[in-house]
């Protein structure tokens, strides 16, 4: 019953984010905070991570290739699958779970504490559209984070697969573009966009609903990246196998 | 003015207003006064909207809040001002930002014009050259007047201040209280205090309600005060150390 109601609370919490909008010229400027924050802000980590796993995909790959029958090409084949299909999007979702989740649910919570969401309140300001609606318009831009994370996976791969001398360079790029199905690109992006709004919306629900104290804001940023987690996670499987059954 | 009739507030099965029924006069600075946990910061949070009373009326210079449309709430909304117990300055913006904040989220007016009302209230705090700082930046009886600038900034009807002076030392507490009483004064607007400081008390007790349990105990002005019999209004006023030695003195003849 206790996360039933709390079920439906995120859905009346998403109703009232799209309602009553904040004026047009205040809301561009949230936007382009949020943007800095929540999208630039998380360039830095995520291009360490992704090459990092890229090289880390191409290492374990290698070396479990002990058949002298299968082609070198299936290293970058594996980085290429791996991390576009799931390395990219779901691992950095649930890393950028606890980066971007915490940040979100941390600064609404502790407005919650303040009262600065009680002083929006007051001068008549939607304040859900006022702190949700621009997170959720910036993490729009998060596939570019994914794309970009993809990206330089791949070329971890390829630096730690070429100079590690698992494969040759030829031989990498070939592997890149065996079995290419462009589907899978769509499929990692569909994801993308259904984690970034539930990583814009389940860390603000635990940030605004909050109740109580500092400690209550440590406990609150907990509760949403473990929440946040674990409905990427479930969201992953039902549209792998809406998607790509 | 502020018509509240026979408000009555729950939580959780708990009830916290029982019924109470007063007025708040334009134009006067009016204290809500009780011992912690009387229920004063709720019957505030009633008055604001910010809660929803289950039986009673508010009536606004003769608009009764719950009989108004969402947008007619909103725009009543709009005429209030709010000083919080902790400022509640929004921490990400400048000082200069938090004032122009109300002015740009209801006016259309200029950047420019914007700050000149900004600059025009900052100065009637008495607060210069404080425009660029962060409210992390500032002290805490600063952060008090710039709460009162961007409460103003937009010549409210209404001024609401939860406990303004808490945490100030004395001497700032009364420039707080002065400037709550004289702006009061100077815009005509009713200006409902919530305090448990006996300072404020005479400083600026024009009109005064006395809360205990969620009841209406008692109200008066502040000549009243030392005068009631009421033994609840008694013991809160005397439990200051300050003002039993003057009535001891008092009733010494010294």
């Amino acid at each position: 019953m206790f996360y039933l109601d709390d079920i439906g609370r995120y859905f009346l919490m998403l109703k009232g984010v799209f309602s009553r909008m904040t004026k047009g010229s205040v809301l561009r400027n949230l936007i382009l905070k949020e943007i800095d924050d929540l999208i630039i802000g998380s360039l830095g980590i995520t291009v360490f991570l992704a090459f990092f796993i890229g090289a880390v995909v191409a290492i374990q790959t290698a070396l479990n290739l002990n058949n002298p029958l299968i082609p070198k090409q299936l290293i970058a084949f594996a980085s290429r699958q791996s991390v576009i299909l799931e390395f990219a999007p779901t691992f950095i979702s649930v890393i950028m779970a606890g980066k971007v989740g915490s940040f979100i649910t941390s600064s609404i919570g502790t407005m919650r504490v303040t009262e600065q969401i009680d002083a929006l309140e007051v001068m008549g300001i939607n304040s859900l559209n006022y702190l949700v609606f621009p997170k959720i318009i910036a993490m729009l831009m998060y596939p570019f984070v994914i794309a970009i994370a993809m990206f330089v996976g791949i070329f971890g791969g390829y630096i730690a697969g070429v100079y590690g001398g698992f494969v040759s360079s030829s031989e990498f790029i070939s592997g890149l573009q065996e079995d290419f199905i462009p589907f899978h690109l769509v499929y990692a992006f569909i994801k993308t966009f259904l984690y970034s709004f539930l990583l814009a919306t389940i860390p603000s629900f635990h940030g605004y609903y909050m109740k109580g104290g500092a400690l209550e804001v440590g406990k609150a940023s907990t509760s949403a990246f473990v929440w946040t987690t674990v409905v990427i996670i479930i969201a992953n499987y039902v549209l792998t196998q809406l998607l790509l059954s | 003015m502020i018509e509240v009739k026979d408000i009555h507030k729950a939580f959780n099965g708990e009830e916290i207003l029982k019924g109470i029924t007063t007025t708040f006069e334009r134009g006067k600075t009016n204290l809500i006064i009780g011992t912690s946990g009387s229920g004063k910061t709720v019957f505030l949070k009633c008055m604001l909207g910010l809660f929803t009373p289950e039986t009673g009326s508010i009536c606004y210079d003769g608009a009764t809040y719950s009989d108004l449309n969402e947008e007619q709430q909103r725009d009543l909304r709009e005429q209030m001002g709010m000083v919080f117990q902790g400022s509640a300055l929004f921490d990400s913006m400048t000082v200069e930002e938090n004032v122009m904040f109300p002015l740009m989220m209801f006016t259309k007016q200029k950047k420019d014009e914007m700050l000149a009302r900004v600059n025009e209230v900052l100065n009637r705090v008495n607060l210069e050259n404080a425009n660029g700082k962060l409210p992390s930046e500032i002290s805490g009886g600063m952060q008090k007047r710039v709460a009162i600038a961007r409460a103003i900034v937009t010549r409210p009807k209404y001024l609401f201040c939860d406990e303004p002076n808490s945490g100030l030392d004395p001497r700032t507490a009364i420039v707080i209280d002065n400037l709550i009483k004289e702006i009061t004064e100077e815009n005509d607007i009713t200006t409902i205090i919530n305090t448990h400081d006996m300072n404020s008390v005479m400083e600026i007790g024009e009109k005064i309600i006395f809360l205990r349990y969620g009841h209406l105990e008692w109200e008066g002005d502040k000549s009243q005060i030392f005068q009631t019999d009421n033994e609840a209004v008694t013991e809160f006023v005397y439990s200051s150390n300050l003002f039993k030695k003057v009535r001891d003195a008092q009733l010494k003849g010294l």
